[in-house]
């Protein structure tokens, strides 16, 4: 099991108020697996997604990566967690708008202290993986939004990390650069990767194989083969 | 690092304008100090060179006694224990390192007695001098001859003369083969001599002009060592010069000849004692030098004020790339990371404004040269070190902002957009 989230409990604190965001949330997910998390806006999907993506910490619960418990390491480990394990896609793609495509991608590899040659290597592997291997030395500025995500993945993807975290990633796109994406996404998947993602966009939820409701901050499974797209409409 | 560094730059760049403004008091306070301690350099320099001399490095090395320059006079004679400087004793001291040529002579000051056609004239030098003294003490003929062997060999009463003391014995007159009387003694004036390199020292006030051209106005008359005795003392006592191999090293060279000397020397009231003109140029270098710290001290006030606007940029630049400290931190950049790359931003940024500021200061060290006849003087470890300087000014400054972009919540930066 590559992700096991036991009992997580995550309140915030609003001045005298304590408002829980998800209560006794469990999630279990197996290495290769495609699991979409769908809520509407204020559902604690996002808190859920901080806490997977090791970027938050819960009140109380447990969760173990890989076999291994990650609450209670100090912020260094959790950036090498971050850095080695989990690749991120966000919604508004989250490019430095001043690099090129190229750069963008290396910068995880940076990070992990990979020399300048191999870091090139690598990062141009990856954008032929999304098909960019012509736009390279393009800027953000210079790419189209479903370019602009496939580098996102890209640099996600570049440090071989085991889940893939994508925070509605085609909350900003088209519905043909959204279909396109969503192809990548299954590309990636049969290639092994783990993928989470939220969404509150049923036909994009549809791409995976696994469907977690989660609403007010409890979750509930569905099976995602039956209908996706009949309940639970955008928020 | 290296990475840091490149992209600290591609940042400075991208906003060229807020860059410059950022490191304007950055490069206002280096510029300052660098054209201000230009300018002090450039008065030590002055100062050395009209104490010193340029390139003659002699050190005159002479009695003295109670503290006071000895000159001996015809009523109290010579005092006992002097011995006349020897030749082995010479030989010690031209044996120094960084002694280059050594020469003695015998003097008296104002002499009474010294007439040219029943005119006499006071205020007049009579120096007795060896074989080596021209050559020592830089002087060249000018015209008529030097004295030769056989002047010595055959106490000839022979003369030289200077400028002064041709003008002002002779007036418009030729001196050559003109006989003066000293002490009722005939002598022949054969030659003319002057100085190889006339000093010119820098006058930028009036105290200057009295302190380097008031003890210029007397007159030199020379005769052969041998001579001497016929006039005066066969066993006066006598001063010494000393030519240095370099200017450094012209306190040490008179230092070392005057304690050979004083070896000699069996009188304890009396004391050879080198002239520390190197010594002396230090304490008035001291002097500029205290007055002229104060305006490094106010300059320095710019620079802190550069910093704390460098600071105040920062900061605004941390809230500004949000969203990239946070994009950054979520892929894995750890908190060092980012300290690091906004430390080695505002480092570049500083740095830059420090060369900036050395060339501004450089010019306008130039423009004071130009427009007050101060003598600047460009000092290029006071360059590297302003630079470093700036370098770590922007450290310093840097350290708040990039502190709170590296404690920055990942998931509050991400949310903003």
């Amino acid at each position: 099991m590559i992700l096991k989230l036991d009992h997580i409990y995550k309140d915030y604190i609003q001045g005298k108020m304590v408002v829980p965001v998800l209560k006794d949330v469990s999630l279990h997910v197996e290495e290769g697996e495609y699991v979409a998390i769908m809520g509407p806006s204020g559902s604690g999907k996002s808190t859920l997604m901080n806490i997977v993506g090791c970027l938050d910490r819960p009140t109380s619960g447990t969760y173990e990566l890989a076999g291994e418990n990650v609450l209670g390491r100090d912020d260094k480990a959790m950036a090498y967690i971050r850095l080695n394990n989990l690749g991120f896609v966000f919604q508004n793609f989250q490019l430095l708008p001043k690099q090129t495509a190229l750069d963008n991608v290396c910068l995880p590899l940076v990070y992990a202290g990979v020399k300048k040659k191999e870091r090139i290597k690598r990062a141009s592997d990856a954008l032929r993986l999304v098909g960019l291997e012509d736009r390279m030395y393009f800027k953000p500025t210079q790419l189209s939004g479903g370019q602009k995500q496939r580098v996102a993945i890209a640099r996600a993807m570049v440090n071989r990390p085991k889940i893939l975290l994508a925070d509605e990633p085609t909350g900003a796109l088209d519905s043909k650069s959204s279909t396109q994406l969503m192809e990548l996404f299954d590309e990636l998947n049969q290639n092994g990767v783990t993928i989470i993602m939220i969404t509150h966009a049923p036909e994009i939820a549809a791409y995976a194989k696994r469907i977690v409701d989660i609403f007010d901050g409890e979750i509930s499974e569905r099976d995602a083969y039956t209908d996706a797209s009949g309940k639970e409409g955008s928020s | 690092m290296f990475e840091n560094i490149r992209l600290a730059f591609q940042g400075i760049w991208s906003h060229k304008m807020r860059s410059f403004l950022t490191m304007l008091g950055i490069i206002i306070g280096i510029a300052a100090i660098i054209a201000i301690v230009s300018t002090i350099k450039g008065t030590n320099d002055a100062i050395k060179n009209n104490l010193v001399g340029s390139g003659n490095n002699t050190v005159d090395i002479k009695i003295s006694h109670g503290g006071y320059d000895y000159t001996i006079d015809s009523y109290s004679g010579a005092p006992w224990g002097i011995p006349v400087v020897s030749q082995e004793t010479k030989d010690e001291i031209l044996a120094l390192d960084e002694v280059e040529n050594v020469t003695t002579y015998s003097s008296r000051y104002g002499s009474e007695g010294v007439y040219y056609k029943n005119t006499g004239v006071d205020s007049i030098s009579i120096l007795g001098i060896d074989t080596s003294y021209f050559d020592t003490c830089n002087y060249v003929l000018k015209s008529g001859r030097g004295f030769s062997e056989e002047d010595y060999k055959l106490f000839r009463k022979v003369l030289i003369a200077d400028q002064v003391a041709a003008t002002n014995l002779f007036a418009d007159e030729n001196p050559l083969g003109k006989t003066v009387e000293i002490s009722g003694v005939p002598f022949t004036v054969i030659g003319l001599v002057e100085e190889r390199s006339k000093f010119q020292p820098e006058i930028s006030s009036i105290d200057d002009y009295y302190t380097y051209y008031s003890s210029d106005n007397t007159g030199v008359l020379y005769m052969p060592k041998a001579t001497w005795p016929i006039v005066y003392a066969y066993d006066e006592p006598e001063n010494v010069v000393v030519k240095a191999t370099s200017t450094d090293e012209m306190t040490k060279a008179g230092q070392k000849a005057a304690n050979i000397l004083n070896a000699t020397v069996t009188n304890s009231d009396y004391k050879y004692k080198a002239a520390d003109l190197l010594g002396k140029a230090g304490k008035l270098q001291e002097l500029s030098n205290a007055t002229n710290m104060q305006l490094v001290w106010i300059a320095g006030i710019s620079l802190l004020v550069g910093g704390i606007g460098v600071m105040n940029i920062m900061l605004v630049s941390v809230t500004e790339r949000t969203s990239e400290i946070g994009l950054k931190k979520a892929i894995g950049a750890r908190k060092s990371t980012i300290l690091g790359q906004f430390l080695t931003e505002a480092a570049v940024l500083t740095s830059l404004g420090g060369l900036l500021g050395v060339g501004a200061g450089v010019g306008a060290a130039q423009v004071i040269h130009r427009i007050s006849d101060v003598a600047v003087a460009i000092s290029v470890p006071a360059a590297v070190i302003a630079v470093v300087f700036s370098m770590f000014i922007g450290i310093i400054f840097g350290f708040l902002p990039s502190i709170q972009a590296a404690n920055l919540d990942p998931i509050e930066a991400l949310r903003r957009e």
